[in-house]
């Protein structure tokens, strides 16, 4: 039975070897124009905090930040009606219509936002592609499926039995909300909202093409570096602050589900 | 009343780029505009005629069935074992096994990058497949895994106390058993592999590179709705595998609990 783990061990093994490679090359001297690097360094750690990039690095939390409280609240009643609705076929739709966009595909659902954003479509008041507005607008679309059914998973296995006794004891809907359900959502809120904070965090294609060059986030620096400048020591090191910023953040969700259980 | 009305918006929302993306596919200048001035399906024959998507079609086919097949029978395995296998530090073991999840594209993409150039590999497509098998392999593990611990266990004995070899079992018992979980396995696997885009942007070239690699390609250097009508195929697509996966397993049942 344990002989049974060892193929996806091996995967995984792989996968390990991969990300040590980039924790090898953070701290190796990158030599312009060449592939070959020199010796250890730990030069590309330091350039993470330069000026330009600690920039970067500070728009990157503020566009995270905002992306996960927004999302929040707008997948919120989506999340809500999808785990109370009687009706089957409501269910259907609702899971279908969050559904269709987290299987279409990251390019297809950014270059949908290009058409939006630009004023191909809608005639904006203020420009929209090509600003932080605009890939904040790609962001959050682009995380509400994984919100809602979060959300909507922890919502489910609220017993609508405290509700309804909220209710009978004379509390007003809104206040049934604020002190029953909501208390009740907490933990997939707060697990819901680390997972989009960390995918946020590292996310690529929305920024790339939604912010056109003028959006910097820590994933498009990477991309930059290690792809059109082959600065693979540098983009390394930023890739690795990504993966550092990430698996803190995902020990919170794991400390965040063992006290809800 | 109020939810409602803020829920049919907050769907809209949602749906919003999809819808435009649809009208625009079918518009006949090349001049983005909606609604559309026209009906044509100039875009569409534009996007199947284009080289470097018939060749980024066929990569993605190779990519995909290959990834799949790879990464279905080793997290099945995976399920088994960690189900079944009285392991010692259960959650250590499975933590592990779904952790390429969580690792940030850019960071696996450029770690793969380098892997295969060390390994003098540089883009060969074995590089792109043993990548996939990677990021699709939690998908599989989770959803086998659940309907492992549903199954039950007495069917299988009842099977082996009536003299059935134990991979006999397995074929007849076990797997039909499990077919929801591997169902609900193969669907998010091909899904993940298919749209797969910033590892393997790293990890591609023009001649290994896959469809989502080769229209984001596309959408950087033109802006005319060939795209549109690429993405119009793939939404389409989308919406048929996941209505077919609601209508016959439920997809209810996968994501909401139920008493």
């Amino acid at each position: 039975m344990k002989l049974l783990l060892a193929p996806a061990l091996t995967v995984i093994a792989l996968f390990a070897v991969a990300l040590g490679c980039l924790l090898q090359y953070s701290v190796l001297t990158f030599i312009p124009g060449s592939l070959q690097t020199g010796g250890f360094t730990l030069e590309n750690f330091k350039n993470v905090l330069a000026p330009q990039y600690l920039g970067v690095i500070w728009d990157t939390v503020w566009l995270s930040a905002a992306t996960t409280a927004l999302t929040l609240m707008a997948a919120y009643p989506v999340a809500y009606a999808l785990a109370r609705t009687d009706s089957s076929r409501v269910r259907s739709a609702i899971l279908v219509l969050t559904l269709a966009p987290f299987f279409t595909g990251a390019i297809v659902r950014t270059y949908a936002w290009i058409l939006v954003l630009g004023n191909a479509v809608i005639t904006w008041p203020i420009p929209m592609l090509f600003t932080e507005r605009g890939v904040l607008v790609g962001l959050v679309h682009f995380s509400m499926p994984t919100m809602i059914l979060m959300l909507a998973a922890g919502i489910s296995h609220i017993d609508p039995v405290y509700e309804r006794a909220a209710a009978s004891l004379g509390a007003r809907p809104a206040r049934v909300f604020w002190r029953v359900t909501l208390p009740l959502s907490l933990p997939g809120i707060v697990s819901g909202s680390l997972i989009v904070f960390a995918w946020t965090l590292s996310a690529y294609p929305t920024p790339a093409l939604l912010g056109g060059g003028k959006v910097q986030m820590i994933a498009t620096v990477v991309k930059d570096r290690g792809l059109d400048s082959f600065n693979w020591p540098g983009a390394a090191a930023f890739a690795l602050l990504a993966l550092a910023m990430t698996i803190v953040l995902l020990a919170g969700v794991g400390r965040a589900g063992t006290r809800a259980a | 009343m109020m939810l409602k009305a803020i829920v049919a918006g907050l769907l809209a929302f949602m749906t919003l780029p999809t819808v435009v993306v649809i009208a625009v596919s079918v518009n006949p200048t090349a001049i983005l505009s909606f609604p559309p001035s026209g009906f044509s399906l100039r875009w569409y024959e534009n996007a199947l005629t284009y080289p470097q998507f018939q060749r980024a079609a066929v990569n993605s086919l190779w990519v995909t069935v290959g990834s799949v097949a790879l990464a279905l029978p080793i997290g099945t395995a995976a399920a088994l074992a960690l189900e079944r296998g009285r392991l010692r530090l259960p959650t250590l073991w499975a933590t592990l096994l779904l952790s390429p999840l969580v690792v940030p594209g850019v960071a696996a993409g450029l770690g793969f990058l380098i892997l295969a150039a060390s390994l003098g590999m540089i883009r060969s497509r074995a590089v792109l497949i043993a990548a996939h098998v990677a990021l699709v392999l939690p998908f599989v593990v989770r959803s086998v895994w659940v309907s492992v611990r549903n199954l039950d266990a007495t069917l299988e004995r009842a099977a082996a106390s009536l003299g059935a070899t134990p991979w006999r079992t397995f074929r007849r018992v076990t797997l039909p058993l499990l077919r929801p979980g591997l169902f609900a396995a193969l669907l998010f696997a091909v899904v993940v592999s298919v749209n797969e885009f910033v590892v393997s942007l790293f990890i591609s070239n023009r001649v290994t590179e896959i469809l989502p690699v080769a229209m984001y390609s596309y959408v950087v250097n033109y802006t005319d709705p060939t795209i549109a009508a690429m993405s119009t195929l793939f939404i389409t697509a989308t919406f048929a595998v996941v209505w077919v996966a609601d209508r016959f397993v439920g997809l209810g049942r996968v994501f909401l609990h139920h008493r």
